[in-house]
């Protein structure tokens, strides 16, 4: 907040200081109300573009120009709807579920860095902000299924519940590795320590070892985390219809959506700030060109991470709910366990070159272990005879 | 101190409730209007019972209503997405009650026709197995892609792209000309291209194996009692194929194998279409490199003065989705006094539940997609 603050302060030396407090204040709420809504709709107008294109086919381009009024046009549709409430549902709980949904989705975004000092609030405990406010969903999505008083509702919600607080674990422990390194829990901090080096790139803490590993597990953990595909197990639609959201239609149906949309986004965005360097990046640094240098920087790691995320969803099947937890507890844990003792190796180990080999030994040895105890999913080779 | 609830007894294990589910008939899996009614604790599938007759629409009595012709069309009705394999069925018992010989070109084009409707079903069949398992259509609409191709063909023979009313007694509606050959050449060789790619994407997924492998065994005893027939068998160790057994059509001067599994599971059944559908491609190389000239059609058969001596008889064809048999008895009269139907998805929906116990909910629905069932066929 200082630094936005100094940053109006020092370009718009002449209007007075009040409303460059003002200013200062207004700029982070118009980006998470404003710009964060707007990349949800465009993201949903991309993921069917992109999912098109992965499955032959065009996606939506009818409304405007190559589609692009599509979300404008969705929305309006969504709008219009009837909202079905069930006679037995617990009104007020499936009344409240859709709000709640979005709220923690946006609250992520405070301590979300876009650029040198652009942080709505630069907390000390960011990253545990972060990580316990994305959490906060789990509890929407119950309220949700139980509201509903619907068994596939109920099984989605009990999924929902499962699934949100098995994947913190690994994505809390694979975030803590950071936060060693880093040696503070602010994202803004976090950002600054892997800024320099060659060209604002190679101290990104992707590029290191346990970086890398982390990076992984993060991914996985956040996927799992807002649901998406291939850990869409609380909606399920070819097994639950709609999981906890069956029993919702217009808008409040549209509010799980952004929801879910939102949380994604979100977790994309501390993905980028933990591993990706946040803003960093050649030509980002203070200053108002600096500045809108290093946004675009963020928001193209943001579009990256999105897209990625889209690509994985039109690839792969969806687990079942024992591997899924199996994958959480078996496989994740242990190698962000691991990856915890790799940081340390990292820190104490003084010639860099030693901690390199050493950490990347370590890592790629309990990778292999675990590939190893976890060996359920191999291809067996299997003999069809021709008669 | 807080009283335990009545539910937890004291220092015992927590008592839970079974929770029964409809699962259908409006459910995005079911493939239609089916409804499985599920027992389950928690995830798990405690028993199942398949509800059918949400699309009974009398076929076979309408069939005894009207003449011999004219039920040909309904029968497209059946499995839609085989009607060429359908009318052959029905055509084959007509044919062997009347005693009704059908010229070689004629073979031959039903061969091309029954092996085409295979390709595109099977494509179909393990694309929305993928989507069952919750690929998000990715794999569905590649296979369609090359569906599209096989029922334009259809299309430009028949006329219709899945009601394609194509067969007649003692031979097929219409001559295949050399562009529609041309045509059909291009499809088969362009089909192990698909294969190959859909092979590399999916076969060897690692979520696709763990979802499929080990899920759903079918026993090879439990599918022979159950009078199990098709692909389902087979990858149970069925060596069962009635393209073999019967050697009706051409099918006997042809060259190809039968694949059948061993373990019975989803992911055998999976298997055994890709390689069904190789083999059928090997079918049709064969069959559009010989292709003899000749009449397509032995007699004229008229719609309503086409009268069949009395008698009875059975016949029957591999259809894309197993055993299907048409048993007509004929009074002698122009329409049949008993016309009944053997519908390989129905009979293969008898071991669902047998499949399913012990297995998950999300376990029940790929193997329901493994099964390849159409309600059409089922509920007749």
């Amino acid at each position: 907040m200082e630094t936005i603050y100094q940053l109006l302060h020092v370009t718009f030396a002449n209007v007075p200081a009040w409303t460059v407090q003002v200013a200062a204040f207004l700029i982070p709420i118009a980006f998470i109300f404003g710009v964060y809504p707007a990349i949800f709709a465009l993201t949903t107008l991309v993921e069917r573009k992109a999912l098109g294109r992965i499955q032959n086919r065009y996606g939506p381009n009818r409304v405007g120009i190559f589609g692009v009024l599509q979300p404008l046009a969705d929305g309006l549709k969504i709008l219009l709807k009837e909202d079905i409430v069930p006679r037995v549902a617990d009104k007020f709980t499936h009344f409240l579920a859709p709000v709640l949904i979005v709220v923690p989705g946006l609250l992520v975004y405070l301590v979300v860095p876009v650029a040198p000092g652009m942080v709505a609030v630069d907390l000390k405990i960011g990253v545990l902000f972060a990580l316990a406010v994305g959490t906060m969903s789990a509890i929407a999505l119950f309220m949700a299924g139980w509201a509903s008083r619907n068994k596939f509702s109920l099984l989605g919600a009990v999924r929902a519940v499962a699934q949100v607080v098995s994947y913190e674990v690994p994505t809390v422990m694979a975030g803590v590795a950071v936060i060693m390194a880093a040696g503070t829990l602010s994202t803004l901090t976090i950002v600054q320590r892997q800024g320099g080096g060659i060209l604002n790139i190679s101290n990104w803490y992707v590029f290191r070892p346990w970086g890398l590993v982390g990076f992984v597990l993060f991914v996985i953990g956040g996927l799992a985390e807002s649901a998406r595909c291939p850990f869409d197990l609380p909606e399920a639609e070819s097994e639950l219809i709609g999981g906890y959201h069956t029993e919702y239609s217009g808008f409040k149906f549209a509010l799980f959506q952004m929801g879910e949309y939102l949380a994604g986004m979100a977790m994309a965005g501390v993905t980028v700030t933990l591993f990706l360097g946040g803003y960093m990046g050649p030509g980002s640094g203070p200053g108002l060109v600096g500045s809108l240098i290093a946004m675009l920087w963020f928001f193209s790691k943001l579009a990256g991470m999105i897209m990625l995320n889209i690509w994985i969803r039109g690839t792969w099947p969806r687990l079942r709910v024992d591997q899924l937890m199996g994958f959480a507890w078996k496989v994740l844990l242990p190698l962000a366990l691991v990856n915890i003792v790799a940081v340390g190796f990292w820190h104490f180990l003084t010639p860099r070159p030693l901690a390199w080999v050493v950490t990347t030994g370590w890592l790629v040895i309990w990778f292999l272990v675990l590939t190893k105890c976890n060996a359920s999913a191999i291809l067996e080779k299997r003999e069809y005879r021709y008669v | 101190m807080i009283a335990a609830p009545s539910t937890i007894p004291a220092g015992g294990a927590i008592t839970t409730q079974l929770l029964e589910i409809s699962i259908g008939p409006q459910h995005p899996s079911t493939h239609g209007v089916f409804r499985m009614d599920v027992v389950l604790d928690g995830e798990v599938v405690r028993a199942l019972k398949p509800v059918v007759g949400y699309l009974h629409r009398n076929h076979e009595q309408l069939a005894e209503k009207m003449s011999w012709l004219g039920s040909m069309p309904y029968t497209d009705r059946l499995d839609y997405f085989n009607s060429m394999s359908n009318n052959w069925a029905y055509a084959l018992a007509v044919e062997k009650l009347a005693g009704i010989k059908v010229p070689e070109r004629a073979e031959y084009i039903r061969v091309i026709m029954a092996e085409l409707s295979r390709l595109q079903n099977h494509a179909s069949a393990i694309g929305f197995l993928l989507q069952d398992c919750g690929a998000w259509g990715t794999p569905l609409l590649y296979a369609f892609k090359e569906r599209e191709k096989i029922l334009d063909f259809f299309e430009t023979v028949s006329g219709s792209r899945m009601m394609c009313n194509y067969f007649r007694f003692g031979g097929v509606r219409v001559d295949l000309n050399d562009e529609m050959l041309a045509m059909a050449r291009k499809i088969v060789a362009e089909f192990p291209k698909f294969l190959d790619e859909f092979e590399k994407l999916m076969t060897t997924n690692e979520v696709v194996l763990a979802r499929c492998q080990r899920v759903g065994i079918l026993p090879k005893e439990l599918a022979i009692a159950g009078s199990i027939s098709g692909p389902v068998a087979r990858a149970s160790g069925v060596e069962y194929d009635i393209r073999k057994v019967d050697k009706y059509g051409v099918y006997g001067q042809l060259e190809f194998g039968v694949p059948v599994g061993a373990v019975g599971d989803v992911y055998d059944r999976y298997y055994i279409r890709v390689l069904e559908m190789r083999e059928s491609v090997k079918i049709l190389q064969q069959v559009l490199r010989d292709i003899p000239a000749g009449p397509v059609q032995a007699v004229e058969v008229k719609l309503r003065g086409f009268k069949i001596p009395a008698g009875d008889g059975y016949g029957r064809v591999e259809g894309a989705k197993g055993e299907l048999g048409f048993y007509l008895v004929s009074e002698g009269g122009p329409k049949p006094y008993r016309y009944h139907i053997r519908p390989p998805s129905f009979i293969n929906l008898t071991v669902l539940e047998d499949m399913c116990v012990g297995h998950k909910v999300a376990d029940a629905i790929i193997i329901l997609g493994s099964i390849d069932i159409v309600l059409g066929e089922v509920d007749r």
